[in-house]
């Protein structure tokens, strides 16, 4: 099993520039079609299951805005 | 911003604290923004935000004190190395970096940086290289690559008329001053973490006293290349890194036993 991860996308930085789309090796960002930005920009989001947080999106984000958090293995997730 | 779930996730990567919370004016996608995180990124991991003073350029980069969360002054156009030559030898202690686009270091500041070098003052300089000066408009900047078509070279930069580029790394390696020399490329993720190795080696060099330090960063102007930032990126890689190629231009002795 791959491990999962997921991100969260801060809209205040995101320019939508698709740098990470480009750069995800899993192809499961893009940008959000349904909302734009303060300054008018379709933000980046994850589109599909199979994000590992292997931190891609992050090297290459230029403006800081993903955090970028994995799952532990062997945890078994509450479902509160 | 999430809290971390301690017990079920890890924190990858976050924000680093030597950005400030604040939107930057680049446009989408500028490598600008890419070297601010990685420079910021370094500061964090070697704890030396409360001993940075920054020096900025003029050009897009003109706004990047209100970015880097430390202590920054502003230099008139080119000036960046004169400037962090007076505030590290008042302040030795202290770390100095300037941060320079090309239309700022190879050209009006050209006298600066070749005589910063030279004396071997102990400041570590940032140069980011797209080709063009951003922030007017796009026109030919001293790095232009030849054939480029920029809003001051519409037919393409003729090296008959125009000369060639400057390569500022191989230029400023030639000096014995110089430390520490070398030229990255912000383009993939690969060179990105390669760029990162390189700040911290240039902060080290600073910080042992070794001398001065320079990192040329093979950047992107999307806007005023007329391309998508990706596009951009793939540009950057086919025509920018056979020009100016990336390597270790100077490494001096003392420099090459350093560990990170």
């Amino acid at each position: 099993m791959p491990p999962k991860g997921r991100i969260v996308v801060n809209e205040a930085y995101c320019k939508g520039c698709e740098l990470c789309v480009g750069a995800c090796p899993q192809n499961v960002l893009g940008l959000a079609a349904d909302h734009i930005t303060a300054k008018g920009y379709h933000p980046a989001t994850l589109i599909s299951e199979g994000c590992t947080g292997c931190g891609i999106c992050g090297i290459i984000c230029p403006e800081a805005a993903i955090t970028i958090y994995r799952e532990k293995t062997g945890v078994v997730r509450a479902t509160s | 911003m999430d809290m971390i779930d301690n017990d079920t996730e890890t924190l990858v990567y976050s924000r680093p604290n030597s950005l400030t919370d604040v939107s930057t004016h680049y446009c989408p996608g500028c490598t600008h923004g890419i070297a601010h995180r990685l420079i910021a990124e370094v500061i964090d991991e070697m704890n030396i935000r409360e001993k940075m003073i920054g020096v900025a350029s003029v050009g897009c980069s003109v706004f990047a004190y209100n970015y880097f969360n430390f202590d920054f002054v502003q230099a008139p156009h080119g000036r960046a190395p004169a400037m962090a030559t007076g505030v590290k030898r008042v302040l030795p202690e202290k770390v100095v970096m300037t941060y320079q686009g090309d239309g700022d270091m190879a050209s009006i500041g050209m006298a600066e940086i070749v005589h910063a070098a030279t004396r071997g003052e102990n400041i570590t300089v940032f140069f980011i290289n797209n080709t063009n000066y951003g922030m007017t408009g796009g026109q030919m900047a001293p790095t232009t690559l030849p054939g480029q078509k920029t809003t001051s070279s519409q037919n393409g930069r003729d090296v008959e008329t125009q000369g060639y580029p400057i390569r500022a790394a191989e230029l400023l390696s030639q000096l014995d001053g110089s430390s520490y020399v070398v030229r990255r490329s912000l383009n993939d993720p690969k060179n990105i973490r390669l760029a990162k190795k390189a700040i911290r080696m240039a902060f080290e060099v600073q910080l042992r006293g070794l001398g001065f330090s320079m990192i040329e960063f093979l950047s992107i102007c999307p806007t005023n290349w007329g391309m998508s930032a990706s596009a951009s990126m793939t540009w950057l890689e086919n025509n920018m890194i056979p020009y100016y190629p990336l390597g270790d231009y100077k490494v001096h002795p003392a420099v090459a036993e350093i560990k990170i």
